[in-house]
């Protein structure tokens, strides 16, 4: 049988590995992509934890769809600014969106 | 070592290395695909938690919607078709001894907690058949989920509406002639 | 045997494999891996007979012939067609990224195949009965999606990743009234399993009890599979080809070899879940009369689908969108909605559930008729309004 720590230990894995993309890359689109990784690490944390801690109370689950939706929610608005910034700026680099207006 | 420890043991490491590949991948559509197989493995770890319907979703939210997404993006968003310029921050040595520190400090918060280390799995009873039927009625209990429910679908219509008037053409590039 | 073979072999492979030493478990693993293997083979064995059946009847709506040279009635065209592809030669373009080239053809393929794992073919024989089968078939037509966006990326062509985000923007919004008529069967069935859903359909057809959600179904699938109208994506007259334009040989067989059988595919879902699978007389003392049914049924609603192949004419890529998102998707939105109260309605206050559902379908499609009417209408009056002063002093200058 699988021990509930593997399950975390690779969740905590994914997750930091995300946050070395968030903090580190310096395409837009990039940091997005991190922010998945994260949400997904989490999301294996909330299933994990449902099936060998309460099975029988299907919150765990409920709460997986919630990040879901948020999830999709996320990504779609910030993709969107990211093209509406390519547009104005010609840029998707994060450090050199540095001002508020040109 | 029974053969599913071991298949969680590839899909864990695919996961893994996968997301290592979408965090140093120099070229962004690299770095997509490989987000995608992250993806697909945490479907398989979902069938593996008995979340069948959990790993649907996944595939379909996740592979099938945002990462088609975010390769439109990345294929709107650039000049050539190859990637220029360094992929990390100065800082990049930073990050890596941040990310690190919290992964340490997780395994051994984990370490300090001896019942979750070797816990296994309940049974699964004959009511794990009916978890979809339960999870549809739980989101629209009045007593159970239903405002997390209507509130998510609340987001979502938002989200939609938002990034549909921001990823629009300046209006004065609009060519239509009606003024409805 | 006689009246159910499939659990008799099943039962003769077990005790043949248990006899020469693996346990139970194993053997049981080893059954299904060769019946995934032997279900995979089978259905791209039958696409030969697909692809004939197409050209044939294509041909014939199209006043001619088809192909009657090679073997007897031209059945052995495909076969020679085939060997003409295999031995051309893969020409990878310039610059094409290799992996991701090479990756997306099997990709579209698998998409296909791998719907064929939960449709119930006959009483006792279906793939695998996994109870999130609809969500499954949504999941698996996503995977080829994603292949395409793939394939014509990698293609290092500008005019591939044009014709492979105008097919991947189409197939993504086509989705959206797939999943909502999906929702139809589950609900009449009360669970997303196939086999429970044709299980379901013992004293009626659920064509019967949903014909709109039916009609929705049949017109979304057939946009997901590419098949006319909505084929502008590897049209040769269009886009050239398309996203599949830098492949050549093998790897464009294999997306020809996809396309082909996703037409058979989405007839053979729209079988299962509205017009009953394997239901028939005597199929339950009788399993294998199941099959004769389901592919009986299979290829009359294949016929339909070529029929509108060469029928209809092509639709533009405008109008495909302008028809999803004006047209189907908020009237399958109000399909669920009604189907959902009427099924509720009948259980509840004990009415007729097959007249309740009939009335309430008869009741949306009025509505339908008179919306359409009325839009077509104020249409008219809107191109009438722009048009007739410039045709008038038209006609006046000429006069003079």
């Amino acid at each position: 049988m699988i021990p509930l720590s593997w399950y975390l230990i690779l969740a905590a894995a994914l997750f930091c590995i995300g946050m070395y993309g968030v903090l580190g890359r310096r395409n837009a689109i990039a940091i997005l992509m991190g922010i998945e990784l994260m949400l997904n690490a989490v999301n294996i944390n909330l299933v994990a934890f449902w099936r060998y801690l309460s099975p029988q109370v299907i919150g765990g689950q409920v709460f997986t769809i919630i990040v879901f939706a948020v999830a999709a929610s996320e990504a779609a608005v910030g993709l969107a600014l990211i093209i509406s910034i390519y547009r104005q700026r010609s840029t998707v680099i994060a450090e050199e969106v540095d001002l508020m207006k040109w | 070592m029974t053969p599913v420890q071991g298949l969680f043991l590839v899909t864990a490491l695919a996961a893994v290395l996968s997301a290592i590949m979408v965090v140093t991948s120099p070229r962004l559509v690299h770095a997509a695909l490989w987000l995608i197989v992250t993806l697909a493995a945490v479907a398989v770890l979902f069938i593996l938690l008995d979340a069948a319907f959990l790993a649907m979703v996944q595939i379909v939210v996740y592979i099938g919607a945002i990462a088609i997404l975010i390769i439109f993006t990345v294929m709107l968003t650039r000049r050539v078709m190859a990637d220029t310029g360094p992929q990390m921050n100065r800082l990049w040595w930073l990050a890596a001894f941040i990310g690190l520190v919290l992964f340490g400090a997780l395994v051994a918060l984990l370490a300090q907690m001896p019942s979750w280390w070797t816990a296994t799995p309940p049974a699964a009873t004959e009511s794990f058949e009916l978890i979809v039927q339960d999870l549809g009625l739980s989101l629209v209990d009045l007593d159970r989920y239903i405002i997390p429910f209507e509130v998510a679908s609340v987001l979502l219509l938002a989200a939609l509406i938002g990034s549909i008037v921001l990823a629009r053409p300046p209006a004065d590039d609009l060519e239509t002639g009606e003024g409805e | 045997m006689i009246s159910d073979p499939f659990t008799w072999f099943g039962d003769l492979l077990r005790e043949f494999l248990v006899g020469l030493g693996l346990t139970t478990a194993q053997a049981t693993g080893l059954m299904q891996f060769l019946g995934a293997g032997a279900l995979a083979t089978a259905v791209l064995v039958l696409t030969f007979l697909l692809i004939w059946v197409e050209r044939k009847v294509l041909a014939r709506i199209q006043d001619r012939l088809g192909p009657n040279r090679v073997g007897p009635f031209g059945l052995l065209q495909t076969i020679a067609d085939a060997l003409k592809l295999l031995s051309k030669e893969i020409i990878i373009p310039s610059g094409a990224d290799k992996v991701v080239y090479f990756l997306a053809p099997p990709l579209a393929v698998m998409s296909v195949v791998g719907l064929w794992a939960v449709i119930p073919l006959a009483p006792n024989l279906v793939g695998t009965d996994i109870n999130v089968a609809a969500i499954y078939l949504i999941s698996i037509t996503a995977i080829g999606t994603l292949a395409i966006m793939l394939a014509g990326w990698s293609s290092n062509n500008k005019y591939a990743l044009l014709g492979a985000f105008r097919t991947v923007a189409m197939l993504i919004s086509y989705e959206v009234p797939m999943v909502l008529a999906l929702l139809v069967p589950t609900m009449l069935a009360g669970s997303m399993g196939t086999v429970a859903i044709v299980e379901a359909q013992r004293e009626m057809w659920f064509v019967v009890l949903a014909p709109l959600a039916a009609l929705v179904f049949f017109i979304s699938s057939m946009a997901e599979a590419g098949k006319a109208p909505f084929d502008l994506l590897e049209a040769e007259s269009e886009i050239v080809a398309g996203y599949n334009i830098e492949y050549s040989s093998m790897a464009f067989g294999m997306f020809f070899v996809g396309e082909f059988l996703h037409g058979f595919t989405l007839a053979a879902l729209t079988v299962t879940l509205f017009l009953g699978g394997w239901l028939g007389p005597f199929v339950d003392q009788y399993t294998w009369l199941g099959l004769i049914y389901f592919f009986g049924k299979t290829a009359i609603v294949y016929f339909a689908v070529i029929w509108i192949r060469g029928t209809l004419p092509r639709l533009r890529i405008d109008q495909v969108n302008a028809f999803n998102w004006k047209f189907l998707v908020p009237l399958a939105l109000v399909v669920v909605m009604v189907t959902a109260v009427a099924d509720k309605l009948a259980a509840d206050l004990g009415w007729n559930r097959t007249l309740t559902m009939i009335l309430a379908n008869a009741v949306m499609f009025a509505g339908i008729v008179v919306s359409v009417q009325l839009y077509a209408r104020r249409e008219r009056r809107r191109i009438e309004a722009a048009v007739p002063a410039s045709a008038g002093t038209a006609r006046l200058e000429s006069a003079s």
